[in-house]
């Protein structure tokens, strides 16, 4: 088998550490080699965050080459235009339609990108692009920290992996008490795109 | 059962499982986490320390008594730690002693990428380098093993991609390490470094790396993987992974020990292949190594020592040397995106050291900063800090500004932990020699850049005990600051006043600027977020100076306020000319009514 690359992109504080490791437990649930990059430190405060997991029968580099990712999860548009070339051509795009301005645009500086140049700019790499309305979804379910698994469970619904292997992964890996709201979060998200 | 555990993880799990007594650090990323993972297993003993060099004396100390010690840091912590690093190489130890270093090669999160492999060479300490979690687990209790066979410290080398990347491990369970010596070694040629004693040392320690030259040879975590012998490629650390990736059919001599290198096994392996190749990130270490033994490989002038690698640049500056026939390019499509604006970390909503850049900015004061969230002070819109280099180095070049007569009045500001690490000796300096340097602690009651590790200021130790909490104010006067003035961070006419009256003052004196912060969970308790009164607002953009994620810039220029973000510090208020942002108390007063 080949492997699946997904790159996770996000700003530091929405969740997408937490997305990218229960995609790796998700990786070993199904009984596949699963290795996961990220880069702690600077990028939690309010930084740009990219983290990489990798599913394979074999898996050697922890990091995605450029134009070599499957997969495309982000949590905010900024940050998908950002990463828009890590996906490779023809590859899947799901993206969080919430804009976090940064500060140099909050601050009036500079301009946050239009939904044309983003669209633009996906389509030129590949015509599988979700938009998913994850934070209002998450408002939906009770609260917007659980927007990353919401996106979670709409990437769940392209992948070829049993829903316990999520649920369970998800289980382990978020706190006792919010793991009944997560769990319906992610059907929620799942729902989204099935 | 296998489990996910990034490299860190692993380690921690490694010095647990393989006896590992007594740990001891600063924390520094990409480092910090080992040590926050180790102090959880059950009969260990883990402590911050105040630095490095303090860290790994204890370490030294331990491992002098008898036990398996282990001191971790990131690579510019070695810098610090320098000094015991190669005393005990000098004098060896008793039970094993584990040195981890962390390097930074991309400078994640640091001032260089040095690449320590070179310490080990330098102090002669055998290295050892993991290529995933499995063999970072492993190769601790390898060290360890080496350590007490061969009476030296050894390095635990990894990277920031080996220490944060999470890969599959097998967990074993804790075997006991020795016990404490029934009696304190008094072996005086042995650990009196005297000269008369460090003489007899030095052939002592060459010889060391001599007989490990011999062991390297059938070390099991150096080997050769055979394959299509027109390539050799030799490899190490998280660069293995990417020639597995990028050269699937290449012949491949694998070392996990890079000094010394196994001088046998490198020799046979370049002689059976058509082109030998080094892969390894940052500084020619190996392929120098391997040219020393008088054989050509290639490495520099094909892949960069600067930055990080990974499998797209590999491959492309493989093709580039004619390694791999152009048409193993991977071509990929970079859409036009135009320029996007940035997102750089940046100080917090709520950050207590917004509030005394704001006020330095004003007062056009040049700052001599230091490493931790405040350095931060330095980008738009701020750009409060001119000079920053490691730690501790504030108030010293402060003083050398002031020496040198510069006509201006130079500030060293640095964090509450920074001032323990390595601000004392420097403040102790200012004092003893007549400077004038005005040196500011920016106190947020934790060493935060890091994730919020407890430090002397905080009470609390890293395995959770009470502990003696050490006030700033009476140290400060002890460390010879005759004038020494706290104010709450958050109070701009407090911090400007106590800074003016600072100036003043023809002689040093110290100011402690206290504010929690805002991301501890006593602070967290207290946020009310603030609100923008519409009418009063004329957009004039005063507040958006302030550079907090917080305040947003509306379509028609006037500011609001995103109540998700905001902790309700009121610097913005206090900046707003016109009144126009709401403080707490009217916040509370208008949800009231």
């Amino acid at each position: 088998m080949k492997t699946v690359d997904f790159i996770v992109v996000g700003v530091g504080g929405q969740g997408t550490l937490l997305a990218s490791d229960v995609i790796a437990q998700v990786g070993l649930g199904a009984g596949l080699e699963a290795k996961k990059s990220e880069v702690h430190g600077m990028a939690q405060r309010g930084g740009s965050v990219i983290s990489h997991v990798r599913w394979g029968e074999r898996v050697y580099s922890p990091l995605i080459g450029k134009g070599e990712a499957d997969f495309l999860l982000a949590f905010e548009k900024l940050e998908a235009l950002r990463y828009v070339d890590w996906l490779k051509p023809g590859g899947v795009a799901l993206v969080n339609e919430q804009a976090i301005p940064p500060v140099a645009v909050s601050s009036g500086g500079a301009e946050y990108p239009s939904d044309e140049r983003f669209l633009a700019a996906f389509k030129a790499v590949t015509d599988k692009v979700y938009l998913i309305p994850s934070l209002k979804v998450a408002q939906e379910v009770g609260s917007a920290r659980v927007n990353n698994v919401v996106m979670l469970g709409a990437l769940s619904a392209l992948l070829d992996v049993d829903e316990a292997v999520w649920r369970a992964a998800i289980e382990e890996r978020v706190p006792p008490k919010f793991v009944e709201m997560n769990l319906r979060a992610f059907e929620r998200g799942r729902a989204l795109v099935k | 059962m296998k489990k996910l555990l990034s490299g860190n993880e692993a380690i921690a799990r490694g010095a647990w499982e393989y006896g590992v007594a007594v740990a001891s650090a600063y924390p520094g990323t990409p480092s910090t986490e080992i040590l926050e993972e180790f102090a959880r297993y059950p009969n260990v003993y883990a402590e911050w320390a105040t630095n490095e060099k303090v860290a790994l004396d204890v370490a030294i100390g331990a491992a002098y008594a008898g036990r398996r010690a282990m001191s971790t840091m990131k690579h510019v912590g070695l810098n610090v730690a320098a000094d015991a690093f190669f005393y005990a190489s000098m004098t060896g130890i008793e039970g094993g002693l584990l040195v981890v270093s962390a390097d930074d090669p991309a400078m994640h999160s640091s001032q260089n990428e040095q690449d320590n492999r070179n310490f080990g060479k330098f102090a002669r300490v055998p290295v050892v380098e993991p290529v995933d979690s499995q063999e970072a687990k492993d190769l601790v209790g390898a060290a360890l093993d080496i350590s007490e066979q061969f009476d030296t410290p050894v390095m635990l080398r990894i990277t920031t991609r080996i220490a944060h990347s999470s890969t599959p491990v097998e967990l074993g369970e804790r075997k006991e390490g020795p016990p404490p010596l029934p009696t304190y070694p008094r072996k005086f040629e042995k650990y009196v470094m005297l000269p008369v004693n460090a003489r007899k040392r030095h052939p002592v320690i060459e010889e060391r790396i001599r007989k490990l030259t011999v062991f390297a040879e059938t070390f099991p975590f150096n080997r050769v993987e055979w394959g299509d012998r027109s390539l050799g490629i030799i490899t190490c650390g998280v660069a293995y992974q990417y020639a597995k990736e990028v050269f699937p059919t290449a012949s491949i001599l694998k070392l996990g020990m890079t000094y010394p290198i196994p001088p046998q096994m490198v020799r046979e392996f370049v002689g059976q292949v058509e082109r030998a190749i080094v892969l390894e990130e940052l500084d020619p270490f190996v392929e120098n190594e391997i040219k020393l033994l008088g054989l050509w490989v290639e490495g520099k002038s094909i892949f960069s020592g600067i930055g990080e690698m990974d499998p797209r640049t590999v491959r492309e500056q493989a093709i580039a040397a004619g390694l791999l026939p152009a048409s193993a390019r991977k071509t990929y499509i970079v859409p036009d995106v135009g320029s996007l604006p940035g997102r750089p970390p940046v100080l917090c909503p709520g950050c207590p050291h917004r509030g005394f850049y704001v006020i330095t900015r004003k007062l056009k004061l040049p700052i001599n900063g230091d490493i931790g969230c405040y350095t931060l002070g330095a980008l738009p819109p701020l750009n409060s800090t001119d000079t920053c280099g490691c730690m501790g180095a504030s108030i010293g070049v402060a003083h050398g500004a002031d020496k040198a007569g510069s006509p201006e009045r130079n500030i060293a500001v640095l964090g509450d932990s920074t001032f323990f690490h390595t601000g004392m000796p420097a403040l102790l300096n200012v004092a003893y020699n007549n400077g004038k340097t005005i040196t500011v602690v920016l106190d947020n009651r934790v060493t935060a850049m890091t994730g919020h590790q407890d430090n002397p200021g905080t009470g609390r130790t890293l395995q959770g005990q009470e502990s003696k909490q050490i006030e700033f104010e009476p140290l400060l006067r002890a460390l010879g600051m005759d004038h020494v003035q706290t104010v709450n961070a958050f109070d701009l006419r407090e911090v400007e006043r106590a800074l003016r009256e600072a100036l003043k003052r023809d002689e040093a004196s110290a100011l402690v600027v206290r504010g929690e912060c805002a991301l501890l969970p006593e602070a967290r308790k207290q946020y009310v977020p603030l609100r923008v009164d519409d009418e009063r607002c004329n957009g004039c953009g005063l507040c958006f100076r302030v550079g907090c994620p917080a305040i947003v810039k509306r379509p028609d220029g006037k500011a609001s306020i995103d109540a998700l973000l905001c902790t309700g510090c009121e610097v913005c208020a206090q900046v707003c000319a016109r009144k126009a942002i709401l403080f707490r108390s009217q916040v509370q007063e208008t949800a009231d009514a």
